[in-house]
């Protein structure tokens, strides 16, 4: 082999090396962009009002987004009340119970539902829940998040349960120690930080849905007092908001996406920080 | 039916369940004693045509043996000849297996622990077993794993689980090393340590028969050791079987051996005549090195 080629092989090697580092970064791209971007656009309206004060009727400026912030966090509540426990005791079942069979066919259905677009989510759920009560409504809106984090967090869930070694399994069984307290006792135990996780990014995934809450709760200018009636939300706001031709409104939209990043974010560095530590 | 008894020559002793010392909260204990066994010259267990498959495949082909209470039988035999499977249908573990299916018979001081109306659950606490890989629970402390097999069938008083936990802990000789951090995390112990640990865990419910599978294959030479020093000591009051892969390991600690080969039993005799004279050419070659 003489040295030309060597060099000529060096030099091919360096170069893909820097062309997939390069593909790598882009990803960071992105991400800066999109936070620069409304950190210059959103910052200029975040001030107490936009915090505390309910919409302004479009066209006057003032008012804020009060009931969006508050809506989309119970929104995130209602929906974690479906969506936890269907998805991690589907999780456990996956896990600890199921036969080889039947759990392909589980484990098939929750990755195709993962895969359905989220307006066809809001669609089934009119039907099924709007429609019926006649009434689009806070209740609506928690269910269609809720089912779009089941599928999520029971795939998690099987993946973090399974991690927890067979030993453990055994040595309580060897104790007399029944399957389900083994499981929720040892197994469950064992494996919390990871669920929670599961859990924590299902909730970032849903935080920021706009379609499926056009179907079920599109928005409410004042506070909501019944989960019969609609809720306002972040990303729903931010939607109305954007299309409106005044640029006061313009202006609150940016501010609320940049809140609504800021919740996300937030969400996923607490997922960071709980599985920092030990493993 | 090649049925081997161990030879009775030995001094009768009593097979009674294992005494420990006398406690005033024998109440709190009484949901999980077992029966008290028939007669005294019932062995601990006794197996008659037993043949385990997984699958289709046989691992076990017409086990027939009795092993003696209050005494230490060690399973000698190369790898994959069936050793463990027979240690885990002892209690009833094999079957956590998917595939696993049994033939023939186990009877634990008498009783048929296969019959229909027998649940698995019960027969594991009567049955302890220790792991080769030491497995404390990674979420516990050194004294929540000592416990947890009283606390999780249903013992609740702090002083029963307090006292239980400390003569469990005398009994493998931790308790000088733990009593000052029993709330430290279990897995923060020594690998000899934890598995004595484990042993603790294991006899703090009060079982019968405990079961080893390779106890000490992953210690170094002074822990296992100590866990040998601590199986003779805990034959005073329980029946015990051992797996082990060191023939010395067998020579030292049991009174009774059985060598199997490819699922088969080939010899069960006193270790003594195992390992000086035994009546079979293989189990000759076995012991002395020449194969396995």
């Amino acid at each position: 082999m003489d040295a030309a080629n060597h060099s000529l092989r060096k030099f091919t090697s360096g170069l893909m090396q820097a062309v997939t580092c390069g593909c790598a970064l882009l990803v960071i791209a992105p991400l800066a962009f999109v936070f620069y971007h409304l950190l210059k656009q959103g910052v200029g309206s975040l001030n107490w009002n936009f915090f505390t004060k309910l919409p302004a009727v479009p066209g006057e400026s003032g008012g804020g987004m009060a009931n969006a912030i508050v809506g989309t966090l119970e929104l995130l509540l209602l929906a974690s009340l479906i969506g936890v426990p269907i998805g991690v005791f589907g999780g456990v079942y996956l896990s600890e119970y199921g036969s080889s069979r039947l759990n392909r066919w589980i484990r098939f259905a929750a990755d195709v539902l993962n895969g359905v677009p989220s307006i066809i989510w809001g669609m089934v759920v009119w039907v099924l829940v709007v429609k019926p009560m006649h009434t689009q409504s806070a209740l609506a809106g928690g269910i269609v998040l809720g089912l779009m984090m089941i599928p999520l967090i029971m795939r998690t869930s099987e993946e973090v349960l399974l991690l927890v070694p067979n030993g453990y399994r055994e040595a309580a069984a060897a104790l007399g120690i029944s399957q389900w307290r083994t499981i929720v006792q040892i197994i469950m135990r064992t494996a919390l930080k990871g669920i929670v996780t599961g859990v924590l990014l299902a909730l970032a995934r849903i935080a920021g849905e706009t379609a499926p809450l056009i179907f079920t709760t599109p928005g409410n200018t004042f506070w909501n007092h019944s989960l019969t009636d609609p809720i306002n939300s972040l990303p729903y706001q931010i939607f109305y908001y954007s299309t409106l031709p005044y640029d006061d409104q313009v202006r609150q939209a940016w501010a609320g996406a940049l809140v609504l990043l800021l919740l996300v974010t937030a969400i996923n560095v607490s997922v960071r920080v709980l599985t920092r530590d030990r493993r | 039916m090649n049925t081997l008894m161990p030879p009775n020559e030995e001094t009768n002793r009593t097979a009674r369940r294992p005494e420990f010392p006398p406690s005033q909260h024998q109440a709190a204990d009484a949901p999980l004693a077992p029966a008290a066994p028939a007669k005294s010259s019932t062995p601990a267990f006794s197996t008659r045509n037993l043949a385990v498959y997984f699958g289709k495949h046989q691992v076990l082909k017409s086990v027939s043996l009795d092993i003696k209470a209050h005494a230490v039988t060690a399973i000698i035999g190369p790898s994959g000849c069936g050793k463990s499977t027979f240690l885990r249908s002892l209690n009833r573990m094999h079957e956590l297996i998917p595939e696993a299916r049994m033939d023939g018979e186990i009877r634990l001081f008498g009783q048929d622990i296969y019959s229909r109306e027998v649940e698995p659950v019960i027969v594991r606490r009567r049955v302890g077993m220790v792991f080769q890989k030491s497995n404390p629970f990674p979420t516990m402390t050194i004294l929540e794993n000592v416990t947890v097999g009283l606390r999780l069938n249903g013992i609740r008083s702090r002083t029963v689980l307090n006292e239980r936990a400390e003569r469990a802990l005398h009994m493998v000789a931790l308790w000088d090393e733990v009593k000052d951090r029993l709330n430290a995390p279990a897995v923060s112990l020594s690998g000899g340590q934890q598995q004595r640990l484990c042993i603790a865990r294991a006899i703090v419910v009060q079982p019968e028969v405990l079961l080893m599978d390779e106890p000490a294959s992953a210690l170094d030479p002074i822990a296992t050791s100590k866990i040998e020093e601590l199986i003779l000591d805990l034959k005073n009051n329980f029946t015990i079987v051992i797996v082990t892969h060191n023939m010395q390991q067998a020579a030292r600690i049991s009174d009774f051996t059985a060598f199997f080969y490819l699922g088969h039993l080939v010899e069960f005799d006193r270790t003594a005549k195992i390992f000086t004279n035994p009546a079979q050419k293989q189990t000759e070659d076995y012991v002395t090195g020449r194969f396995g």
